[in-house]
């Protein structure tokens, strides 16, 4: 008989993180309080503290990151998204980050609620799902999809709710989100050029950041 | 029993406040003695100093040998020239705490100036928030407006608790170690088992050994192997000691057979060098006593309402006497007020102890999280002014 190998602890999809981060940063105003969940090392706050002078704090969920991040000096806690943010009070941020990490969360839907409950703005990057090369294995292999993005087997990716750009848009309007901005890239930042055109967006855009509202 | 030590002989470096201390339990303590210890330099500006909370049977000691025993500070490792918590950089102090044995106001100390005659038994009850407002006393009188932090691991980390609740404009950065914001009914348990301890022993004399010389060396060495069960976990002991008897045991029920408890007797009888068993009894108290909810209306978030204080919580996931859960119960807290918390569990099989031992995520975190916070005070990274 042969054991079981103990489970590779699976973690979120790998972050590019110097892209993500520089499209989030560009959409959140110097000097505010900030809340990254799951802010890995502490890359962005670490960012928005130089550059933008902000009180930026970190929830993560990987011990070993976490380590690292206090041990660099940055405000960072071990925490879970699905369950910590309950604990803050209503509006104690002006922006809650969450970076590729939608997809993996329990609950995504009561996570953006409780984001926008603790903030007055959210800034959400997911990877899209309905990329061409996406939707285009599915059609012609007939089985899930493996891309750059996209890059763990089923039975073994964290990402449990992958999510379209236009899933994304009709969550905020049934939840009554305002967007503010939006945009799509492709995997090395470069802007997509169909920023009005949202289903053009969700062929070409291989992620998406979004900035949302509390409705007044 | 071998010779005992008496820590009287020896000269603490100490303060006295004449005025005395207004204690929680309501009696006043007319004279009260703060025995410490500095190292490093205070700048000019005073923003620089860093107050070291100790555990229950720690003292003053933290980074040079201890006069009695002359072994090693108890946190040497951490605290020196170079070391996480630099002396090079930062002005650190330790008291003794209040009720303690090695210099401040205690059981084992003199009522008065004139009188030979030692409070013992009737020294009054005390509490976290009395040690705290001690070392609040001192840290005025060194001049200091604001701690750039507070430290402590154990009963320490329920003084720094305590302090960021009590003089929130007075700490910068809190470092709860290893800590839990109440002390659980488990924990009194345990402290109840060493005091019994004691107490059975015929050597306390209710309370009044010292009288007659002598020391209740059986009743607080158990106490102190009781507790020192609870500072270990089942993997240490195992890595430690196994099975293993020891070298010429004779097998039977009367006499030592495993190496476990050869090793657990030694550190009840050196404890009993050391230590003062009304000071053991009176300390205890003042754990079983704190609950940081309790004295603010049920909820310790409330205790931290409108903090800026910066905190770090760390905790050891082999930790069964403060477990993470304690710790992260607490980060839900300051959560609740929007504070600003870092928090870490470090992996470890050494528990409870593994604050006080060589666990190098634990120095790094330690270190960079007082760096962070430098930076975000303005503090001078040079050690000169």
């Amino acid at each position: 008989m042969t054991l079981a190998e103990p489970p590779v602890p699976v973690r979120y999809v790998a972050k590019n993180m110097r892209v993500d981060l520089e499209l989030i940063a560009g959409m959140i105003a110097p000097k505010t309080r900030v809340l990254d969940i799951g802010c890995g090392d502490g890359a962005l706050i670490t960012h928005l503290f130089h550059t933008k002078a902000c009180d930026a704090r970190g929830i993560e969920i990987d011990m070993k990151q976490v380590t690292q991040a206090v041990a660099h000096g940055l405000p960072v806690m071990q925490g879970d998204a699905d369950s910590d943010l309950a604990h803050y009070p209503d509006g104690a941020f002006d922006y809650v980050v969450l970076s590729r990490t939608l997809q993996a969360v329990g609950r995504p839907r009561e996570v953006l609620r409780q984001m926008l409950r603790i903030g007055a703005r959210a800034v959400v990057s997911f990877p899209n799902f309905g990329h061409w090369r996406v939707r285009w294995q599915l059609l012609a292999r007939g089985r899930m999809p493996m891309t750059p993005t996209w890059d763990r087997m089923w039975y073994e990716t964290p990402n449990i709710h992958p999510c379209t750009i236009r899933d994304f848009f009709e969550l905020c309007a049934r939840e009554g989100y305002a967007v503010e901005r939006w945009l799509a890239a492709d995997d090395s930042g470069r802007r997509a050029p169909w920023r009005r055109a949202p289903w053009l967006a969700n062929l070409f855009g291989e992620q998406a950041v979004f900035l949302l509202r509390r409705q007044r | 029993m071998e010779q005992v030590l008496n820590p009287l002989a020896i000269a603490h470096q100490h303060v006295v406040f004449e005025d005395g201390l207004t204690l929680d339990g309501g009696a006043h303590l007319p004279r009260l003695v703060v025995a410490y210890r500095t190292y490093g330099t205070l700048h000019p500006s005073r923003d620089n100093a860093i107050l070291v909370c100790h555990a229950l049977t720690g003292d003053q000691y933290v980074a040079e040998p201890h006069p009695l025993t002359g072994k090693p500070g108890w946190w040497e490792m951490l605290v020196g020239p170079g070391k996480p918590v630099d002396t090079e950089r930062y002005f650190v102090v330790c008291a003794n705490v209040l009720g303690g044995c090695m210099g401040s106001s205690g059981p084992r100390s003199p009522r008065d100036e004139d009188t030979a005659e030692l409070w013992g038994t009737d020294f009054p009850p005390i509490t976290i928030r009395d040690m705290v407002r001690a070392q609040a006393r001192l840290i005025a009188h060194l001049g200091i407006e604001r701690l750039f932090a507070v430290i402590g691991g154990s009963m320490g980390g329920m003084q720094v608790l305590e302090w960021a609740a009590t003089y929130p404009e007075r700490v910068f950065a809190a470092i709860p170690i290893a800590t839990a914001a109440y002390h659980s009914a488990q924990n009194i348990a345990f402290n109840e088992v060493g005091r019994q301890a004691i107490f059975a022993d015929p050597d306390w004399a209710g309370g009044r050994y010292w009288r007659e010389g002598r020391i209740p060396a059986r009743g607080l060495a158990v106490a102190r192997m009781v507790a020192h069960i609870t500072y270990l976990s089942e993997q240490a002991l195992t890595r430690k000691f196994g099975r293993r008897l020891r070298a010429a045991s004779v097998l039977g029920p009367y006499s030592d057979v495993f190496e476990v408890e050869s090793y657990l007797q030694h550190q009840g009888s050196s404890f009993v060098r050391r230590f003062d068993a009304n000071a053991y009894l009176a300390i205890t108290r003042a754990m079983d006593y704190f609950d940081l909810a309790a004295d603010h209306g049920g909820e310790v978030a409330a205790a931290f309402a409108g903090t800026k204080t910066r905190f770090c919580l760390v905790s050891f996931s082999s930790d069964w006497l403060f477990p993470t859960s304690e710790s992260r119960a607490i980060v839900r807290a300051l959560n609740r007020v929007a504070a600003n918390v870092s928090f870490v569990e470090i992996e470890t099989d050494k528990g409870h102890d593994a604050f006080l031992l060589d666990e190098p995520d634990f120095h790094r975190t330690l270190r960079g999280f007082l760096d962070g916070c430098a930076q975000h005070a303005g503090l001078s990274s040079a050690g000169a002014p």
